[in-house]
């Protein structure tokens, strides 16, 4: 068995004329959880279902647990599950009868279903909702389920699309959590965010996407020390383009993003001694993150 | 093309069971409920219909009028039920509810999904026929096997009117374009097919037209079993039927392909 668990190559992919997904290369290992990044509208969704098979490419090919997609992608996702960027559980049925359901759609008895249901349960934390129904479940409920019926098949592979979007920090912690589990039992994750922290916190590698095109690829480590490398000074007040002016033959690089201005600064005091007396800035140094790197890269923050 | 063409039609025999499954259990959370909306249309018709006219017409090819309508309202419920699951409780699961697009993330395909739900909404036209024919028989309109022998008509009726609804579905931006397929389609259909009156009333250029829809070949079907005649061309009726079930099914899973998996 091959342990590349997903490769694309060259894959292209337009909607009414508009390039979504520019000739993408990308090869995730078995084990792995790898983090496709960038903004809305990047090509991050659109990936994430070509994998699937729901979106055929127009150019390229695709390799998933040693299927070509999307000719035999049926067979493929027989050993992947997934966590889709909207939930689409059955509101109207229990927490036990969605999982029921699902299993059925992968041939799964009532009975191989009952035995794995429990531990499931147990493991999205929902043992006590089993006969609730899901429209009654709050928001981080309803994911930590998805989550749950995402396993049902025992999959190799969990392709995930901004699992967190829209969850309370508490509930996304907990999701977080639960991924980091699923990867100690040797699952190999993909994910979607825009959210820099989740690809941190969890991606042992991750490739940042803007305009369907790959800008970066990386550990997020080595990403962080390679584009940035030295301290960040965030400033807020202040005319950031006079301020960029004067603090800039002190720093390695500047960037002014609306009213915040990010410099990047080997040594910073240098830069605060310039600032040292004008009223009404507030400043802010910090270890740099991906969101820096994506900053530098494009010249543009990333939603949050 | 063909290639992904082949990927998206039923994977196997069996795997639509599940589709069918999934809907079963929501029907039965709201059976009663299901069962008396699917009745009250029906009953409606074949009393205000059968009882009223039914005294100034008299006897309708040898039989009281209410008796031969009592065969058209079963077709018709058919074609109605299957059209209506199919329009708006199926249209529902593969748009606004996305339960088609968490079925697609499992190993079943779009020509999986859809044979499911073909075959759920012939059910249901099963349920409604049985329900009728079983007031009609009760009441003396039908004899009381007979309705049951009618019963596999009644679910090619239903699986033609799903096929033709799914391709609907498929073109339709929303739900107000499928008032045109209703008064457009089916209620001329009701009136054309034999269904409340005999097709030989037809002007004879209409006769020969109306022949050709598939309510005309239930009601041929399903009229002769209900009043225990012997029923002529029954071979071709099957046969024009399955062809409006099949050649409809493949149609609209290839445009449904193109609709959700771009």
């Amino acid at each position: 068995m091959s342990t590349v668990a997903i490769d694309l190559a060259g894959v292209s992919k337009s909607f009414g004329g508009k390039l979504i997904v520019n000739e993408l290369s990308l090869s995730v290992a078995r084990g792995e959880c790898f983090g496709l990044l960038g903004p809305n509208g990047a090509g991050k969704s659109t990936t994430a279902r070509m994998l699937l098979g729901m979106i055929s490419p127009d150019a390229g090919k695709i390799t998933v647990l040693n299927e070509p997609v999307p000719a035999r992608a049926r067979l493929a996702r027989v050993r992947i599950g997934v966590v889709p960027q909207f939930d689409n559980l059955e509101l109207g049925f229990t927490v036990k009868e969605n999982l029921l359901v699902f299993g059925r759609y992968f041939g799964m008895s009532a009975r191989k279903i009952e035995a794995v249901a429990p531990s499931l349960l147990e493991f999205a934390r929902l043992e006590s909702k089993a006969d609730v129904r899901v429209a009654e479940l709050s928001g981080g409920m309803k994911r930590r389920l998805t989550l749950a019926r995402a396993l049902i098949n025992d999959p190799h592979l969990l392709v995930m699309d901004e699992p967190t979007t829209g969850l309370d920090p508490h509930a996304r912690h907990l999701i977080w959590e639960r991924l980091r589990v699923l990867l100690a039992r040797g699952k190999t994750i993909l994910l979607t965010t825009h959210f820099m922290e989740e690809a941190e916190r969890l991606c042992d590698r991750l490739c940042v996407l803007e305009g369907g095109r790959k800008i970066a690829e990386g550990k997020p480590d080595a990403l962080i020390d390679e584009h940035i490398g030295c301290d960040v000074i965030e400033i807020y007040g202040g005319n950031p383009h006079e301020l960029s002016e004067l603090i800039r033959p002190h720093a390695r690089n500047v960037e002014v993003s609306g009213e915040t201005l990010f410099c990047y600064a080997a040594h910073p005091e240098q830069v605060r001694a310039q600032l040292r007396g004008r009223a009404g800035l507030r400043i802010l140094q910090r270890p740099p993150n991906l969101e820096d790197v994506f900053l530098q890269l494009t010249g543009r923050e990333m939603e949050k | 093309m063909g290639e992904s063409y082949a990927a998206v039609m039923p994977a196997n025999a069996y795997n639509w069971i599940a589709v069918w499954r999934r809907n079963c259990l929501a029907w039965r959370k709201v059976a009663p409920a299901s069962v008396l909306g699917s009745l009250a249309d029906p009953l409606t018709n074949l009393f205000g219909l059968g009882l009223g006219l039914g005294v100034i017409v008299g006897s309708v090819e040898g039989t009281s009028y209410i008796a031969f309508l009592a065969a058209g309202v079963v077709a018709t419920s058919a074609m109605t039920s299957a059209t209506f699951e199919t329009l708006y409780a199926t249209f529902a699961r593969m748009d606004m509810s996305r339960t088609w697009e968490a079925i697609l993330s499992t190993q079943l395909t779009l020509g999986d999904i859809v044979l499911g739900e073909l075959v759920w909404a012939a059910s249901k036209s099963v349920l409604a026929g049985t329900a009728i024919g079983t007031v009609a028989a009760t009441l003396g309109y039908a004899s009381w096997p007979s309705i049951f022998y009618a019963m596999p008509a009644v679910a090619l009726t239903g699986l033609v009117f799903a096929s033709l609804a799914m391709v609907v579905i498929s073109l339709a931006p929303s739900y107000e374009y499928f008032v045109f397929y209703q008064t457009l389609v089916l209620t001329p259909m009701m009136f054309l097919c034999g269904a409340v009156f005999p097709m030989n009333q037809l002007p004879s250029s209409f006769q020969h037209f109306a022949g050709l829809l598939p309510l005309a070949h239930s009601v041929d079907l399903i009229r002769p079993v209900m009043l225990e005649r012997g029923a002529g061309d029954a071979a071709l009726h099957v046969a024009a039927l399955c062809m409006y079930a099949v050649f409809p099914f493949f149609v609209s899973t290839a445009l449904l392909r193109r609709r959700l998996l771009r």
